[in-house]
């Protein structure tokens, strides 16, 4: 600040009007007490608003599980820990990955919900699908994000017959355009003029059951009392895999 | 400063120094979430709140805040309010939310509210800087709900999801993407030059010699 | 009080003949056969499409621009250009719409012909491509009789075409890019495949810009080093991966031969010097291949003519001919 008061005073220029220079103590105490305010105020709204997010959260997830499985009548959370899939994962839940498994109302699980992303046409492409490990079917597939162009690749989200073609097809899916298609079972129809989201959702798809296979295979073949223990009677859980199904 | 009567600090804000149509300041937000009516209300609304507190705020501390830190302690009085903003959309209006994603935490950086903290509330009593935020915050929201009007009937046909034009429109999708965008805020910009040069004109009929002529011909 | 009369003008003091809007009406006579070509194959379909765009782009220059600007002829250039990039099964109400934007938003506000510095029918093209993306990409099925409709060309203004008059067919460069199918190159060069309006007639554009090369009224380098770049650089792709279209088919397929000749060689939006017309077909050569083979989209042509446009100061500045006599630092 006094560097430019001298030349000023020698140009015969009025003097600039007296500033009081505050000390550093003073500049340093007033943003740390903003500070301190800004932040208290911001975590009382948190308190108040997070609860309603995550419970905003669970609906959406819930309701694309429900949907993807075929209306389940529950289901839970099943983690991926080193290479096999656990209800009762032994670190910290945040950082693993997770698939939904669904149970009918006798305690079978009649599906496993994931969710996978990939890049599509504009950007990445947030999905969720149902999938049978029994009879490697695929269910059902909701779009959860994507930004295609709109009109054209946001039918991946839209197009009823689209979404229609994810319900029991088999895998991995095979894309072919319309009037293509044979009666083969993993058949999908693309969408005639998005055919690179189209593609990209089936890629999506198939790439996350590549990678998980085997953990599932395992877990689905695996005494069923695993996901079902705690809901369906141990009798009923070890029943034949034949019964599951009705998605 | 020239002397304002408070019914100017009001009104100067919503029309004749609009922030969006005639200073072009916060055409961030003005470009990119207008898309639908919903979420241009959502934004004006979240800005508005935003401009409010910040000025009254900013007004009441003028005394304790000093010279030397004035930008930093606006900046976050800002983004105290962009924040709460930001989680009250979240909880109560999440798919809208959704929608304007980060342009929500971008208010901190619109340069409306910060000019108006500079240039006004900083100097002017609690009471003024309210009707002056309240001014702008309101010019703002019509600017952007104008502007999502526009995009929403022609690049979906309806109005706040409400089909308008019929089950036979097309819709003119590039309306709705980024580019629509820019040209319906030209187009508005175009009007209102148009209609502005056209009441100068008539106020002050200039008379040249013969044979002299100025301005934009032609057209 | 009568002075002396002395008239103090700026060179040129003598004009050859040529005058703007003789050049761009020659332009218009030799896209005439462009457009026959296009109703020989199409139909009356192809009539109706061009017709709408250029009356689109003609009733915009009258309304909007100078006075008499509808006489230069460089309005009507647009509105056949633009219609010759268009499906045959547009609604011509989205045709006419294209050519206002093309006129109003490619030529105008920039401040009329000569200001603009994108080509005007592209853009045009470019904003029904991102407004209308199902129909501007809807090819229509090339079996039905010759005066067929194309498509529901008569749908009423701001209405969704009818789905049910088109059956659509496929492009050679979409058949490539989706399913890997080529096609015979006879069809391609004689044009009885599916496209654009202007995208079949390849050897009567070739003759209509070999005429206009000759009265030097389109610089002959850009669409050279266009056709060069696309071959050169598609052989040698091919070459690697034979599962790549080869020189010819790229060369034929697709709306290379309406850009080259026609758009990318718009005075106005194209470089003024020899060797930045080089670079500048060099460059829509490039990305053509780039966007073909490896982008979103089946054909490019569009964007790469669009993307240069854009470059087109910048490789004027850069290419500026040194003054005779000044060396190399009075360059800066």
């Amino acid at each position: 600040m006094s560097e430019h008061k001298l030349p000023m005073a020698e140009s015969g220029a009025p003097p600039p009007p007296v500033q009081v220079e505050s000390s550093s103590v003073r500049l340093v105490g007033t943003l740390a007490a903003a500070g301190a305010i800004a932040g208290l105020a911001i975590v009382l709204v948190f308190q108040w608003a997070r609860p309603r997010i995550e419970e905003h959260q669970a609906r959406v997830l819930a309701e694309a599980v429900t949907e993807v499985l075929g209306g389940p009548e529950r289901w839970q959370t099943v983690f991926l820990e080193s290479g096999s899939l656990t209800t009762a994962p032994s670190a910290d839940t945040a950082g693993l990955d997770r698939v939904y498994v669904g149970y009918d109302v006798n305690g079978d699980p009649v599906g496993i919900a994931l969710v996978a992303a990939e890049a599509g046409f504009q950007d990445v492409i947030r999905l969720i699908f149902g999938y049978d490990p029994g009879s490697g079917d695929v269910l059902g597939m909701k779009v959860l994000e994507s930004k295609e162009t709109p009109g054209l690749g946001d039918k991946i989200e839209k197009d009823s017959a689209f979404i229609g073609e994810f319900a029991e097809v088999g895998s991995p899916i095979r894309g072919v355009k319309k009037g293509r298609a044979t009666d083969a079972h993993e058949e999908v129809v693309m969408i005639t003029g998005a055919t690179i989201s189209s593609r990209a959702v089936i890629d999506i798809i198939n790439h996350r059951l590549d990678a998980l296979r085997d953990p599932l295979g395992r877990f689905w073949s695996s005494p069923r009392a695993l996901g079902a223990a705690d809901a369906a009677s141990p009798a009923r859980a070890s029943g034949s895999t034949s019964t599951r199904g009705g998605a | 400063m020239r002397a304002t009567t408070p019914r100017e600090d009001l009104l100067r804000g919503i029309w004749r120094e609009n922030p969006v149509l005639v200073q072009l300041l916060g055409l961030c937000p003005a470009l990119a979430v207008t898309n639908t009516v919903a979420n241009s209300l959502a934004m004006g609304i979240a800005t508005f709140f935003v401009l409010l507190g910040s000025s009254v705020l900013v007004s009441s501390l003028k005394r304790w805040i000093p010279k030397e830190v004035r930008i930093s302690a606006y900046i976050l009085i800002i983004a105290t309010f962009v924040t709460i903003a930001d989680l009250v959309l979240n909880a109560v209006v999440p798919d809208i939310h959704k929608a304007l994603g980060a342009f929500i935490a971008l208010i901190v950086v619109n340069c409306m509210i910060l000019g108006r903290q500079e240039a006004f509330a900083s100097r002017r009593p609690v009471g003024r800087a309210i009707l002056d935020a309240v001014g702008t915050g309101f010019g703002f929201l019509i600017a952007l709900t104008l502007m999502g009007s526009f995009r929403e009937v022609l690049g979906n046909g309806t109005f706040l999801g409400v089909r308008v034009l019929g089950e036979a429109f097309e819709p003119w999708i590039i309306m709705i993407l980024p580019p629509g965008g820019f040209f319906t805020l030209g187009v508005i910009l175009l009007a209102f030059g148009w209609w502005k040069e056209r009441k100068v004109e008539q106020v002050r009929p200039r008379r040249w010699p013969h044979g002299v002529t100025t301005g934009v011909g032609g057209a | 009080m009568e002075a002396p009369r002395f008239e103090l003008t700026a060179s040129p003091h003598i004009k050859g003949p040529d005058s703007t809007p003789r050049i761009m009406w020659t332009v218009v006579a030799t896209l005439v056969p462009v457009v026959g070509a296009a109703v020989w194959y199409f139909g009356p379909s192809a009539l109706l499409v061009i017709s709408a765009s250029t009356a689109g782009c003609l009733l915009t220059e009258r309304v909007f621009g100078p006075g008499g600007a509808v006489r230069d002829g460089s309005a009507a250039i647009t509105g056949l250009l633009l219609g010759l990039t268009l499906p045959p099964g547009l609604p011509m109400w989205m045709a006419g719409l294209g050519g206002v934007f093309a006129i109003g938003f490619g030529k105008l506000v920039f401040g009329g012909l000569g200001q603009n510095i994108f080509n005007p029918a592209l853009l045009g093209r470019a904003f029904l491509q991102a407004a209308f993306p199902e129909d501007l990409t809807t090819w229509p099925d090339m079996s039905g009789p010759w005066s067929a409709l194309r498509g529901d060309n008569l749908a009423l203004p701001l209405m969704s075409a009818d789905p049910v008059a088109t059956v659509t067919g496929a492009t050679p460069l979409g058949l490539m890019k989706f399913e890997g199918t080529d096609t015979e190159l006879v069809r391609l060069v004689l044009g009885s495949t599916g496209g654009s309006l202007g995208e079949t007639a390849a050897v009567v554009i070739l003759l209509g810009g070999a005429y206009l090369a000759l009265k030097k009224y389109l610089d002959w380098r850009i669409p050279v080093a266009i056709f060069a770049t696309v071959a050169l650089l598609s052989a040698l792709i091919h070459l690697l991966d034979p599962s790549k279209p080869g020189a010819l088919f790229m060369l034929f397929s697709g709306g290379l031969m309406l850009g080259a000749v026609y758009m990318a060689t718009d005075m106005v939006t194209s470089p003024t010097t020899p060797r930045g017309a080089w670079i500048f077909g060099f460059g829509i050569g490039a990305l053509v291949v780039l966007i073909r083979l490896w982008g979103g989209l089946p054909e490019g042509v569009m964007y790469s003519i669009l993307l240069m446009n854009a470059l087109v100061p910048f490789i004027d500045r850069a290419t500026k001919p040194r003054l005779f006599g000044t060396g190399k630092e009075a360059m800066a």
